[in-house]
């Protein structure tokens, strides 16, 4: 009995991981309709910023993400100002590619720069810390201040989306280009801020995937795939939506890791299909769209 | 100098022409109409001058200035704001958030506040928080307005806000025309609504097929000659 | 006097062959010639080269119909490349069934296969169905893994006595004096020349059809061809399944020359779609004649350049993006633009011609 009920909280707190990797994703989504096939490789290469930041100087990771964000912001605002502005338009092909050819530069750029490694981000004793809930339930450190920061971010991002002006020219812009733009609002700069914040993101969820387990430059695609499962499980349109996609998805895998270990992606696979199958809207779609 | 002149003004949708060379004056705190059948050119005219549209820099001047190739997000800096066909508000944004993004761009002083057009359409902040699809269409046109008034605009370009809605309420849009004029804003109409459209206006302009088929002041237009003008002979 | 009414009448005509396009159809019947014959004076690596660039054509000319006039961008294709592969090694090693039948059967299971998995995946749309082509692609793979018969996680190979199997070994050894291997390779290019002729014809006479005028509308304006009553659904359904059956065919084939298979290679993403995708965008996306060009082009660079391994895949994605930021109809585009070419005639021109007709009174 204990090992499923271990095997359900390790689930939510996975979820927790997930909703990270979707909230970059649903925020691309939602104001520029671009989903980023390099998303997952961006996780990956903010990891491996953290780590050249938290090893040069001799930081912890958790003050280095601290150095890495604003960073990270630069170049994600760069990115799309310089880029992937130039691909975005009416149609669909050219975002798509673009990313994609980003994606396999950025993971053999890594590549070339910090071999094919495994790696990991250290921060000592609090890596193997875990707070007992007792009857021999543990829960591990890591793992929850994982899920509280996917909430953070979530609450964060809602805030600046729904209380403050440039939310509004978000949340205009993703309605009504055209009308945004007779609003006074800057798309191409509305856009590059947007992508800077969803790199604020990705480097958090670096974080914390590179603190969980070890990470190398080609694992870049397996996170772009749970963080779209988590995006449509959840629904499109809501950021709440995306922690709950991530929570399921991470119960999906835990508990068919605890039938049998391998079936572990695949079973997050299969219950992502399930989902698109009988809601394809997702679990918590928002009223319009 | 007039406040706002086209010169030539021509514009394409593609590769078809939907303006040929349009030339309009408009004087500060004149109120013109622009009227024409559908197709006429109408809505590309206010889409030209807004920004929405590019053509050449000197086809369309501000205070003499050339604006023509500017972008949208510039035009509405520059205090011309355009209360789009069909209204288009924001369906992600309620009521207010919908009027507070009108002043996103331009941060000029004016008489337009939040308070202010809530004055002028006050059914506007009983809803002040619902979303804006639930609204009747005489509710979201006042909305459409009072959104582009919160930039304090010099110019305000309105298309077709009659469209759709019944006479009742029509009238009522209207009703706050000569307050939006009592504040010095200069006014370009686009309306099908011919009779509205004279009694309002101090001047006329008639579309026909992309060119200009007649122009003057409403008392002096017969009906006769507008007609012609409209449908042309 | 003669009341002689000249009025001239017209004549109208739908053509859809140029005269380059006639042209082009004569150099390449002569071209077909020489590869069928090509065993006979080429060695073995050009033979094995070309098998490569076979089989990527006609993976290019397909994902080209999905993508490029279905409108169905899909980065999951390696899902039948792998299905078809891991079907030839099952049919054979496990069936006993003869190898070269072994591939039209893993088309047609493919079809079967691909048609629940477009039920599924057409409920997403653009980006999302791209993304969701490439979860299929995944479950297909890992479900593969778990089966032991085929070697679960890290594979198997063909034996001896199934890769002996081929027929026409025998023949092509005793006509052009070449040993066992040799003389699979040279059964495998012909299939392989075979597989890409016939991808080829048959894209054309798809796009050449009725369905293929409505896919030109549907590449060209979707919105505008679903007003006119084109069924989107159904064209896309049927595109889906038809470049299934093709590319798991092209799969067995692969797989039956390499001889050798496992989950991540068959499955891969990057030789599969990232590849095949860099050999459409590279040619001209939405053309027949672009695919060529870029099958071309990868092959060269792949000779020349595969060896400086990730430097290489970074230049391929540098390219990859330049080209579709900047000359996003590719090199058949800029070519077919300034000299107004077309080789594979799918456009339909209306041709007008005067006659005069005199009448007396």
């Amino acid at each position: 009995m204990t090992g499923w009920l271990d095997a359900l909280i390790q689930g939510v707190l996975l979820g927790g991981l997930y909703a990270l990797f979707a909230a970059g994703l649903s925020l691309m989504f939602g104001v520029m309709r671009l989903v980023n096939l390099a998303h997952g490789d961006l996780i990956v290469l903010a990891a491996f910023a953290i780590l050249f930041i938290a090893s040069k100087l001799g930081l912890d990771p958790f003050v280095a993400v601290l150095v890495a964000i604003p960073i990270l912001f630069v170049i994600g605002f760069a990115l799309q100002h310089v880029l992937l502005n130039r691909a975005l338009g009416r149609d669909l092909l050219p975002p798509l590619l673009v990313t994609f050819g980003l994606s396999i530069i950025i993971q053999n750029g890594l590549l070339q720069v910090f071999s094919a490694d495994s790696q990991r981000l250290r921060s000592g004793a609090i890596e193997t810390s875990s707070i007992q809930l007792g009857g021999g339930i543990a829960v591990g450190v890591v793992p929850l201040l994982t899920l509280l920061s996917a909430i953070a971010v979530i609450v964060l991002l809602n805030l600046i989306f729904y209380r403050t002006p440039i939310g509004r020219a978000f949340r205009a812009t993703s309605d009504d280009l055209e009308v945004a733009q007779l609003m006074g609002v800057d798309i191409r700069r509305i856009f590059a801020v947007a992508m800077g914040l969803a790199f604020v993101v990705i480097t958090i969820a670096a974080l914390y995937l590179g603190l969980r387990a070890n990470f190398d430059p080609t694992i870049g695609p397996a996170r772009l795939l749970y963080a779209f499962e988590a995006v449509i499980i959840g629904g499109l349109g809501s950021f709440w939506g995306t922690l709950a996609g991530g929570i399921v998805l991470g119960l999906a895998q835990t508990i068919g890791a605890r039938i049998d270990p391998e079936w572990q992606i695949l079973a997050g696979h299969l219950a992502f299909l399930v989902v698109l199958v009988l809601r394809p809207r997702g679990l918590f779609p928002r009223a319009q769209d | 100098m007039p406040l706002l002149q086209t010169r030539g003004l021509t514009a394409f949708y593609g590769d078809f022409k939907a303006l040929y060379g349009i030339d309009t004056t408009l004087e500060k705190g004149e109120t013109i109409a622009i009227i024409g059948a559908n197709g006429a050119g109408k809505s590309t005219f206010l889409k030209a001058i807004a920004g929405l549209i590019h053509g050449a820099a000197d086809s369309v001047l501000l205070d003499g200035s050339p604006i023509g190739a500017r972008p949208a997000a510039d035009i509405v800096k520059l205090g011309i704001a355009l209360v789009p066909e069909g209204r288009r508000l924001f369906p992600s944004l309620n009521v207010e958030e919908n009027l507070l993004i009108g002043g996103y761009g331009r941060k000029a002083p004016g008489p337009w506040t939040l308070d202010r057009v809530y004055a002028m359409f006050p059914i506007l902040k009983e809803r002040r928080v619902s979303a804006t699809p639930t609204l009747s269409g005489g509710q979201q046109q006042m909305a459409a307005i009072g959104r582009a008034l919160m930039s304090n605009p010099r110019i305000l370009l309105c298309d077709e806000i009659s469209l759709g809605l019944a006479p009742i309420i029509i009238a009522d849009i209207y009703a706050a025309l000569p307050q939006i004029k009592a504040e010095g804003t200069s006014v370009v109409l686009v309306e099908q609504d011919i009779v509205q459209a004279m009694k309002v206006a101090d001047r006329v302009y008639c579309f026909q097929e992309g060119r200009l088929s007649l122009t003057g002041r409403p008392r002096d237009l017969t009906r006769d000659q507008i007609h012609r003008a409209y449908f042309g002979s | 006097m003669d009341e002689a009414s000249a009025k001239p009448t017209r004549t109208f005509r739908i053509e859809a062959a140029g005269r380059a396009s006639r042209a082009a159809a004569f150099a390449a019947g002569v071209m077909l010639l020489i590869l069928v014959l090509l065993p006979v004076f080429a060695g073995r690596t050009l033979i094995q080269d070309l098998i490569f660039l076979f089989y990527m054509l006609a993976l290019a000319q397909c994902w080209n119909l999905l993508a490029g006039y279905a409108g169905l961008i899909s980065v999951g294709q390696q899902a039948f490349v792998g299905l078809g592969g891991y079907l030839l090694f099952a049919l054979t090693l496990l069936g006993g069934i003869d190898p070269l039948l072994a591939i039209p059967i893993a088309g047609v299971v493919s079809a079967l296969f691909a048609l629940p998995t477009a039920l599924i995946v057409f409920r997403l749309h653009g980006a999302y169905f791209a993304i969701g082509t490439w979860v299929v692609a995944e479950v297909y793979r890992l479900v593969f893994a778990q089966v032991k018969p085929l070697g679960g996680g890290t594979g198997t190979s063909l034996t001896p006595s199934v890769t002996s199997s081929v027929p026409g070994i025998e023949w092509v050894k005793s006509l052009l004096d070449v040993r066992t291997p040799a003389a699979r390779d040279i059964i495998s290019y012909w299939v392989a020349l075979a597989l890409a002729a016939g991808t080829l014809a048959l894209v054309y006479l798809i796009l050449r059809s009725r369905r293929g005028l409505a896919l030109g509308a549907i590449r060209d304006h979707e919105a505008a061809a679903a007003g006119l009553g084109v069924d989107i659904y159904r064209i896309k359904l049927a595109v889906y399944v038809a470049t299934a059956a093709m590319t798991g065919m092209i799969g067995a084939l692969i797989y039956l020359q390499k001889a050798r298979i496992s989950p991540d290679a068959a499955f891969s993403v990057l030789d599969w779609t990232a590849y095949v995708i860099f050999v459409v965008v590279i040619g001209g996306i939405g053309t027949m004649e672009g695919p060529v060009i870029g099958a071309i082009v990868f092959y060269l660079m792949q000779r020349y350049l595969a060896d400086f391994g990730a430097s290489y895949l970074i230049l391929l994605g540098a390219l990859g993006i330049l080209v579709m930021l900047f000359a996003p109809k590719g090199l058949w585009g800029l070519v077919s633009e300034r000299y107004d070419l077309t080789l594979f005639p799918t456009r339909r021109r209306l041709v007008v011609s005067a006659r005069d007709d005199k009448r007396k009174a």
